[in-house]
């Protein structure tokens, strides 16, 4: 009964699609001979997928609220094979071990597409600490990007100044501007935080784009040295591997940084303040003080990946920097699974390698993005891998910590 | 019981709040004085959690005097501070509707409230030199001792959200008494808990205030509890003071049954 219900079900909605998509499926019309081609054939085709993906769309559906009813909390199984050394010891020699070897087997193509994947990996999670931990939206995140990327661009057209220098202080320029858009915004909240960042960013990327005397305007910035290697003069493929190692220990610094950070003190009253903000004051944490220190950190990254950026590609202009890529980090994070350190690495190398090597489908690539965000919405929205809170072992009758 | 000035904790003088045109709080005053348990009562809509946020910064009161009394150091007046900096001077409180940090676990709720006695800053996070390691044990310890004191500490590890109804509540208790204030607010703590709870709730109060030195002004409708807890009184109705007492005062009080109590003097009301 349950099941003719179901089956009822989905075939309405089959219905629904055939109608929906019969103008452009199953009609084409030839302008040149003033015919139309009747293409009968993709209904049946339109009809066949729609019924079978809306069928196993209810069956899914059923089986989530099913498995949220038995255990509302039980970790999921990704969490699971991560608290088992067993098997993620084995996982983690495996995947440093790819790390390590992967510039030496593959092409310098490959390498250059992993440099952007880890680029976004630190963007994604110097974003994580403002939005995942201290819930701040902030959807003008590309402007730290930005001020990173200029900061080395400019220093080194008039100052001749090297990556080496420009890492530090692009990171420092890039909190500065964090504090600065943190003032004003103090006071606001979710979407009305959300609309002054993306007003910020706007306005970063026009200043960038119209003052010429300053930024080169839309043409930007070019011959931006990559970084040196102790004077050596490197070919294009060496720099690129040297590149993608410096990556590597960044990522690396980031993820342990934020890790610490995570479970600190300060970590800690982030996620008050994203839990309940009212609350977390009452409790006497300085409400400004984490919000600007959550915006400040947050941004620092974002401003050494911009470095990072515009060593890489030697090149830089406003076009880099739209909103575009706020979404694309923002994605990210979301999908990753918000203030998950490894949800987010996860996303970020899937959101940017997939599309690179499914470049047959290049021309569906915004759909399949689409459909993918809808469905992990849907099905999953807590994201890849949730944030689960550190964990404490006391013995009983113990105060002191075990762990 | 004499000597008026130093043994207050707290002092309420002429506190108005205005909201508009509308008088929230008319010109109320309050003292309560050091180990003691004050019960704030009065009618739905009278002002009470209004006094409550004036009293913990959440409001900037339009007029009159907050002055906390610490047991080591000079007085200081209350107005206009930021809500952290009076918790810090150790007024910590509880929410009518709870206000956990639902998304975090039970010991870390508590943890949080240790932040304004603790320093530990962005530095000590990342580098985790000795002194903020043995700093976040001690936050740990104690906030477990905290726990195990409400017996919570078989849910140390849950998330706030999916603790039952009653452990909440407790657990918002636990939380603020990890700020080490020398006065506890409490909203209201009995709503919606049924009569076991209640008793068990009466006890843990009486049992708070003589272990850890503390005075508890309290909001409360389980006029019961009032009574057996409370060693004084205030009754507020149309944000003025309308009565203030010993519970037996109260209770025979003509002004106060006729706004607030109802015709019988005992009865319950919620």
């Amino acid at each position: 009964m349950k099941f003719a219900e179901e089956l009822k079900k989905s075939f309405f909605i089959t219905l629904w699609l055939i109608l929906l998509t019969f103008p452009f499926m199953a009609v084409q019309v030839n302008t040149i001979e003033n015919a139309v081609i009747w293409r009968l054939r993709n209904i049946i085709f339109v009809g066949l997928a729609g019924f079978l993906l809306s069928f196993c769309w209810q069956l899914f559906l059923k089986r989530k609220s099913a498995a949220a009813l038995i255990a509302p909390n039980r970790p999921s199984r990704l969490h699971r094979l991560m608290n088992e050394p067993r098997l993620y010891r084995p996982a983690l020699i495996i995947v440093s071990l790819f790390a390590l070897l992967f510039p030496f087997v593959f092409s310098h193509y490959q390498i250059n597409i992993m440099i952007t994947a880890l680029i976004y990996v630190m963007l994604g999670l110097g974003l994580n600490i403002e939005v995942g931990l201290a819930g701040l939206l902030d959807l003008g995140y590309v402007a730290f990007y930005a001020v990173g990327a200029y900061s080395y661009a400019l220093l080194n057209y008039h100052f001749g100044l090297g990556f080496w220098t420009a890492l530090p202080v692009g990171a420092i320029l890039a909190a500065f501007f964090g504090l600065l858009v943190g003032f004003p915004v103090l006071r606001l909240r979710g979407d009305y935080l959300a609309i002054v960042t993306l007003a910020f960013a706007e306005i970063i990327r026009l200043v960038l784009e119209n003052w010429n005397s300053f930024s080169f305007g839309p043409s930007g910035i070019s011959n931006i040295p990559r970084p040196g290697f102790f004077g050596l003069n490197l070919t294009p493929e060496q720099s690129a591997i040297y590149m993608y190692f410096l990556l590597i220990i960044l990522c690396l610094l980031t993820v342990f940084v934020i890790h610490r950070l995570q479970n600190s003190r300060i970590g800690r009253a982030w996620v008050a303040l994203r839990e309940d903000e009212l609350a977390c004051q009452a409790m006497g944490i300085d409400k400004t003080k984490a919000k600007l220190a959550a915006f400040a950190l947050g941004a620092t990254w974002a401003g050494m990946a911009g470095v990072l950026f515009a060593a890489k590609t030697t090149f830089i202009n406003p076009a880099s920097f739209t909103f575009l890529e706020s979404a694309m980090i923002l994605s990210i994070v979301v999908l990753g699974g918000m203030g998950s350190i490894a949800g987010v690495i996860i996303a970020a190398l899937a959101l940017i390698l997939l599309p690179e090597y499914l470049r047959v489908f290049a021309d569906y690539r915004m759909l399949l993005f689409g459909a993918a965000l809808i469905m992990m919405m849907v099905f999953r929205p807590q994201g890849i891998l949730a944030d689960m809170r550190k964990k404490y072992e006391f013995r009983p009758l113990d105060s002191g910590r075990k762990n | 019981m004499n000597g008026k000035h130093m043994d207050n904790v707290l002092e309420v003088k002429d506190l108005t709040m205005n909201f508009g045109g509308i008088k929230a709080l008319d010109r109320v005053s309050l003292e309560i004085k050091k180990n003691q348990i004050v019960a704030l009562i009065g009618p739905n809509g009278a002002g009470k959690t209004t006094l409550f946020n004036c009293l913990t910064g959440i409001y900037t009161p339009s007029g009159g005097d907050i002055t906390v009394h610490p047991p080591q150091g000079k007085s200081r007046r209350l107005n206009g501070m930021k809500i952290n900096q009076i918790t810090a001077l150790g007024l910590a409180r509880t929410f009518q509707n709870i206000r956990l940090f639902g998304g975090m676990t039970v010991l870390e709720n508590v943890m949080i409230g240790r932040h304004c006695r603790t320093r530990a800053g962005i530095g000590g996070a990342i580098f985790r030199p000795q002194g903020t390691r043995d700093e976040e044990n001690d936050i740990v310890g104690r906030s477990y001792e905290i726990l195990e004191y409400f017996g919570l500490n078989m849910y140390v590890n849950d998330l706030a959200k999916n603790l039952p109804y009653g452990a909440q509540r407790r657990l918002e208790i636990a939380r603020a008494l990890a700020c080490e204030p020398q006065l506890l607010l409490l909203d209201e703590p009995a709503a919606g808990m049924n009569h076991q709870e209640t008793r068990e709730l009466e006890k843990l109060i009486v049992r708070l205030r003589e272990e850890y030195d503390l005075s508890i002004l309290l909001i409360e409708h389980d006029m019961k509890l009032v009574m057996n807890l409370a060693q004084n009184i205030f009754v507020l109705d149309y944000g003025e003071e309308i009565a203030r007492g010993t519970p037996a005062e109260i209770t025979s009080n003509p002004v106060v049954i006729k706004a607030y109590l109802g015709v019988e003097n005992d009865a319950e009301i919620n």
